[in-house]
């Protein structure tokens, strides 16, 4: 007998099909459902209206993290409507029996995060949320994936998902990454490679030993931006660096049973000879720290480089919207990078809102002052990141640079609480998405990693720590 | 949900590309609880600060199709873009390409998303602006997209039970749940390794 020879991606699919039928989706089983205050409201309302009931509370996870101020937490929401949304979420949880991690709450933090820390977030494992940033926990081998408000009602009701399987593509990166290059740096190559567009209808494994030299935060960079470049999902083969970050968490599996976890989660890897329909291949040493440029997370260019002229681009789609990005930007062709001033900085969010991530940070800030006129701010990912950050003084070094020191949440990533920018700033943002008015109306975003971020915040131009030395 | 057998009427031609949810409906207006009233929020960003935008000129008022560039509703899952596209008036979006979550979300909610070739798109895209009265007729049960003016008449791709689940306006959970014996079996075999949350 010969077996057919698997992809990770294509391991967990099958693993998780209730029902298969010809002309039609694959319904799909959920392990795990993380939901959070702005896209639950109109399911629960749905659940009402149909008078269904959510069938696994033991099986769904809530957070507030969108809405949620990062200053004055103990006191009410000024903001009526966010207050009316985030209550919404409370009185929910609690007329259905769901587990929520409410504002202050010591477990509470931005979804994609308390999840991986709590230990929820396990190899093997399917897990949603109404959040297309569901790519990140892809990072332990789990196929996770964002979903809209009417798939989180059918979640609700049905613990399962009709779902179109996706194709697979392999994006590989091999080799040691140049001095100050980081997994953030990684995925915004990756998605200036194949464009905002490149990765529609596929599932992601990101493979190579660059991806394998990267720590589970740094997995978790590469796999929650994969949305950017439209993948449906990111993930990557759970190995010793995922079993030993899980080990110990709350949730995680022990004694007996963390011995049997272990024996399947080693026969997910992808097979020898299985094949993937799109395969992408970089070179990690090549990589430089980059800097994106336009109004979506494809208009990326390295540091050392220059704003780019959308006259070079052959694509007229692709050129008008540089052309379009760069008005916006406020940016001339030809610009060095690191001429670009700043007025704005932003660490955080569910792409670079982890411990490590602000333990680079503070190393570069730390003993240094923020640039005149620059405002900085750390948003840590989840209150007991900023719980760990405190213990080890990182909170002391940031404050004492001129960075302001806040609570949990998604802050400035979308501008939901009141952390946004005015219109015409310029922000470098750890974050995932420069759209149009992401960080707040008509507000320019550049992305970057959390150390030029911190390079950037005391020089006041886009600068690596290697600049500032 | 409502059936959706066959869409006629005008377009509206947003000739971008990569237009992401942010833009379709920014994140202020997710604040809501309801699913209605998102129709003034819709491409707000562009139409409040462009005058030109193609949402503020009269001749293109009550149009119930959009035509877009590439990538269309990439981004955030928020189906409140959705929600805002269908407020405002707009049945069906014709693009070359979807991001996938925006196009799920579309079909759970009687949007219909209209993949075609991108020189279909470009000649759809040249022919309203040419002529704004231009009318255009989606066909979802054949799932053929028709433009005489333009002498175009095109088949769009969509799974066969997504299309008779638009086409009866059939409501995706209760299709679930006549499977929930299966959903049931499946249950007992989960590995006991796997997680579940207690209220404590």
């Amino acid at each position: 007998m010969t077996i057919t020879p698997k992809t990770l991606s294509e391991k967990l699919w099958d693993r998780h099909v209730i029902r298969s039928a010809e002309g039609e989706p694959d319904l799909l089983y959920i392990d795990m459902h993380l939901i959070h205050e702005v896209t639950s409201p109109q399911a629960f309302d749905g659940l009402k209206m149909a008078g269904r009931g959510v069938r696994r509370t033991d099986l769904t996870v809530a957070t507030a993290d969108h809405n949620v101020p990062t200053i004055n937490i103990l006191q009410p929401i000024a903001d009526p409507i966010s207050a009316t949304q985030v209550s919404h979420l409370g009185k929910n949880c609690l007329e259905y029996g769901i587990k929520l991690y409410p504002m202050a709450d010591p477990g509470q933090g931005i979804v994609h995060v308390i999840g991986p820390e709590l230990g929820i977030t396990l190899p093997g494992m399917t897990i949603v949320c109404g959040d297309s940033h569901t790519s990140t926990h892809g990072a332990f081998g789990a196929l996770a994936f964002g979903i809209g408000t009417s798939e989180v009602e059918h979640v609700f009701a049905t613990q399962s998902l009709p779902q179109v399987k996706p194709k697979t593509m392999a994006i590989t990166v091999d080799g040691d990454l140049p001095a100050g290059s980081t997994a953030k740096d990684v995925i915004l190559a990756i998605i200036g490679k194949i464009t905002t567009g490149g990765g529609i209808g596929h599932i992601v494994e990101y493979r190579g030993s660059t991806i394998r030299g990267l720590s589970m935060e740094g997995r978790m960079t590469i796999c929650n931006m994969s949305i950017e470049a439209g993948a449906k999902a990111g993930m990557i083969a759970p190995d010793d660096t995922t079993y030993a970050y899980i080990e110990g968490r709350p949730h995680a599996p022990k004694g007996a049973l963390w011995e049997q976890a272990l024996g399947d989660w080693q026969t997910l890897p992808t097979d020898e000879g299985a094949t993937y329909d799109t395969e992408v291949v970089l070179d990690g040493t090549k990589i430089l720290p980059h800097v994106s440029w336009g109004t979506n997370p494809g208009q990326v260019a390295p540091i050392d480089s220059e704003v780019p002229d959308p006259n070079s681009i052959e694509d007229p789609g692709q050129r008008d919207a540089a052309e379009r990005a760069l008005r916006y930007m406020g940016l001339e062709p030809g610009t060095p990078l690191r001429d670009i001033m700043v007025d704005t900085v932003f660490v955080g969010s569910c792409t670079n809102g982890r411990i490590e991530d602000l333990r680079v940070a503070a190393d570069v800030v730390r003993g240094r002052k923020v640039h005149q006129g620059v405002h900085a701010m750390v948003v840590p990912g989840s209150m007991r990141v900023r719980a760990q950050a405190e213990e080890e003084g990182l909170d002391q070094i940031f404050l004492n640079a001129g960075f302001e020191w806040r609570a949990a949440g998604c802050s400035m990533c979308l501008g939901m609480n009141p952390d946004k920018l005015a219109p015409g700033q310029r922000c470098a943002s750890t974050s995932n998405r420069n759209f149009e008015g992401r960080q707040g109306p008509r507000g320019r975003t550049h992305l970057v990693s959390p150390a030029v971020a911190a390079a950037t915040a005391i020089a006041g131009t886009f600068s690596t720590p290697a600049d500032l030395r | 949900m409502e059936p959706v057998r066959v869409i006629t009427g005008r377009a509206v031609p947003l000739d971008r590309s990569d237009v992401d949810t942010d833009q379709i409906i920014p994140a202020h207006w997710l604040k809501r609880v309801e699913r209605t009233g998102f129709g003034a929020g819709l491409f707000s960003g562009w139409w409040e600060n462009e005058p030109d935008f193609v949402l503020n000129r009269r001749e293109y008022k009550d149009a119930t199709i959009l035509i877009a560039g590439p990538n269309f509703g990439v981004g955030s899952s928020r189906e409140h873009a959705v929600w805002a596209l269908m407020d405002y008036g707009f049945k069906a979006v014709i693009s070359p390409r979807f991001g996938d979550i925006f196009r799920n979300n579309a079909t759970k909610t009687g949007l219909v998303p209209v993949v075609v070739d991108p020189d279909v798109a470009e000649a759809l895209m040249r022919q309203v602006e040419a002529d704004p009265t231009t009318v255009i007729t989606i066909d979802v049960e054949r799932l053929v997209v028709d433009c005489p003016a333009a002498a175009i008449s095109a088949s769009f791709p969509m799974d066969d039970f997504t299309r008779y689940r638009l086409v009866e306006g059939l409501d995706d959970i209760g299709l679930t749940l006549r499977n929930e014996a299966a959903i049931t079996a499946y249950e007992q075999k989960r590995p006991a390794w796997m997680p579940t949350i207690s209220l404590r």
